[in-house]
């Protein structure tokens, strides 16, 4: 079976990134996904504290302390850029001026259920951030996660276990080993891994699958561990 | 008498702050934390505080500061883990039960300071319905969605960095500094600006970011300028 890696799911869901869009990344495999767009999509990044055109990650000693995204990395602006206070912002989320979210998570339920704030670690206090306002309110919400836990749970499922971050709101899913839709009849499978077969990728999933008509075969190129290709 | 909120001492910058007050520190991600007025106000010492602050375990800060020193009673934030496998100083105090916390989501954060500042008692949000955070909210439908009431968020001492400042108070904001240093500033009684440089000299009325009607007191960390 071919797994994708984390760059490479990141490469996957960057290839459905449209030209013109205004585009939210999540920290971790989200943010990945700026290196990997096709050439010629002219995309604004938008981050949650206020930056829209988000650039490449400053280099060292071009790094400004006050020019950070939401992961606290250090970035620099693209051309036609600007910055705006927070509670404009997350009037521009919430007004639902974001046309893709892409998300880590947890969880996705078969009805758009998702989870991605808090794992439950015993102790540790809650970090939700600007999750929830995301997920509720991009035009549309991609999750990157792999397909199952650790310990070989599922993560899609009928119902989330974990507290959610908002109701009704993922519309695909890019796990290592497969493309899924969610859709008002539950989980479509567009793509899926090579050497998987619809039978295994069933018994590692939570939930009722259907396949598209043109399921496809989820391929990406090779790309090294430091994420150039 | 000419208007001038220029103070010389961080101390004078929180004359008059007292015990049980509620305090709003802007910042995120390192950028726009007022960690000059933070630390002068772990030295000032004021008790029972409510913090408003996004984030009440970012590296960055020193808000674990004031938290260490047993000055703080609650918060309000939308992030309270420490990154490491060790409780943070907030995670033990909160864990111990000696802090009292409100995680709220980030937009509702926002704009519930937004609308203390802005005349406006409460809203409803989408954000955060259905899940652990809107327990309890009232719901109400609009256009067959649901929403979930909040209501918003005043204070009484708000500590914002800038870059720049005049002696009007007007400031001007570097990139992603100003993050919720405007709103906080809208909705606290005494909104205190701690700025690189504040000069005599009026910054251009094109280059003002937060009109200083709303700024109170004005430190410069590096240079007063003239």
């Amino acid at each position: 079976m071919t797994k994708l890696s984390r760059h490479q799911m990141a490469w996957r869901a960057a290839q459905d990134i449209e030209d013109g869009m205004l585009v939210n990344l999540g920290i971790g495999i989200p943010v990945l996904t700026s290196n990997y767009l096709p050439p010629g999509r002219d995309v604004f990044f938008q981050s949650e504290n206020g930056v829209i055109g988000v650039g490449p990650e400053a280099a060292k000693g071009q790094d400004d302390p006050n020019l950070v995204d939401a992961g606290s990395r250090r970035i620099t602006l693209r051309e036609g850029a600007s910055v705006i206070d927070s509670s404009w912002s997350f009037a521009m989320i919430r007004g639902g001026h974001i046309d893709v979210t892409i998300l880590g998570g947890f969880e996705v339920a078969e009805n758009g259920d998702f989870a991605n704030w808090d794992s439950r670690v015993p102790d540790k206090g809650p970090l939700v951030g600007g999750a929830m306002d995301l997920a509720a309110c991009a035009q549309a919400v991609w999750v990157i996660m792999e397909h199952n836990t650790r310990d070989g749970r599922p993560r899609l499922l009928e119902r989330c276990d974990l507290p959610l971050t908002a109701v009704r709101c993922a519309k695909r899913v890019y796990t290592d080993i497969a493309v899924i839709d969610v859709t008002p009849a539950g989980f479509l499978v567009e793509e899926i891994a090579e050497g998987i077969s619809r039978d295994q990728l069933q018994a590692r999933t939570g939930a009722k699958l259907a396949f598209a008509p043109d399921c496809r075969v989820l391929r990406a190129p090779a790309i090294d561990e430091a994420g150039s290709r | 008498m000419a208007i001038d909120k220029r103070v010389s001492s961080a101390a004078e910058a929180l004359a008059g702050v007292r015990d049980g007050s509620t305090v709003m520190l802007s910042g995120f991600g390192g950028a726009g934390f007022a960690n000059v007025l933070i630390r002068a106000l772990r030295e000032h010492g004021a008790k029972d505080l409510t913090l408003v602050a996004n984030s009440a375990t970012h590296p960055l800060s020193r808000t674990h500061e004031i938290v260490e020193s047993g000055q703080v009673r609650k918060v309000i934030c939308t992030a309270a883990r420490g990154r490491g496998k060790e409780l943070s100083p907030f995670e033990q105090l909160w864990k111990a039960g000696k802090i009292e916390l409100v995680c709220l989501p980030q937009g509702t954060f926002a704009e519930a300071i937004r609308a203390g500042g802005a005349g406006i008692p409460a809203f409803y949000t989408p954000s955060g319905f259905g899940t652990e955070l809107a327990k309890g909210m009232e719901v109400r439908r609009f256009g067959g969605r649901d929403y979930v009431l909040q209501e918003a968020i005043t204070a009484d001492l708000a500590l914002l960095r800038a870059e720049h400042a005049d002696r009007f108070g007007n400031l001007s904001f570097r990139y992603a500094q100003a993050n919720f240093g405007p709103m906080m500033a809208t909705a606290a009684k005494l909104a205190v600006a701690e700025v690189a440089e504040a000069r005599h000299a009026a910054i251009p009325p094109e280059q003002v970011h937060l009109p200083g009607v709303y700024i109170d007191r004005v430190f410069a960390t590096e240079a007063a300028g003239r």
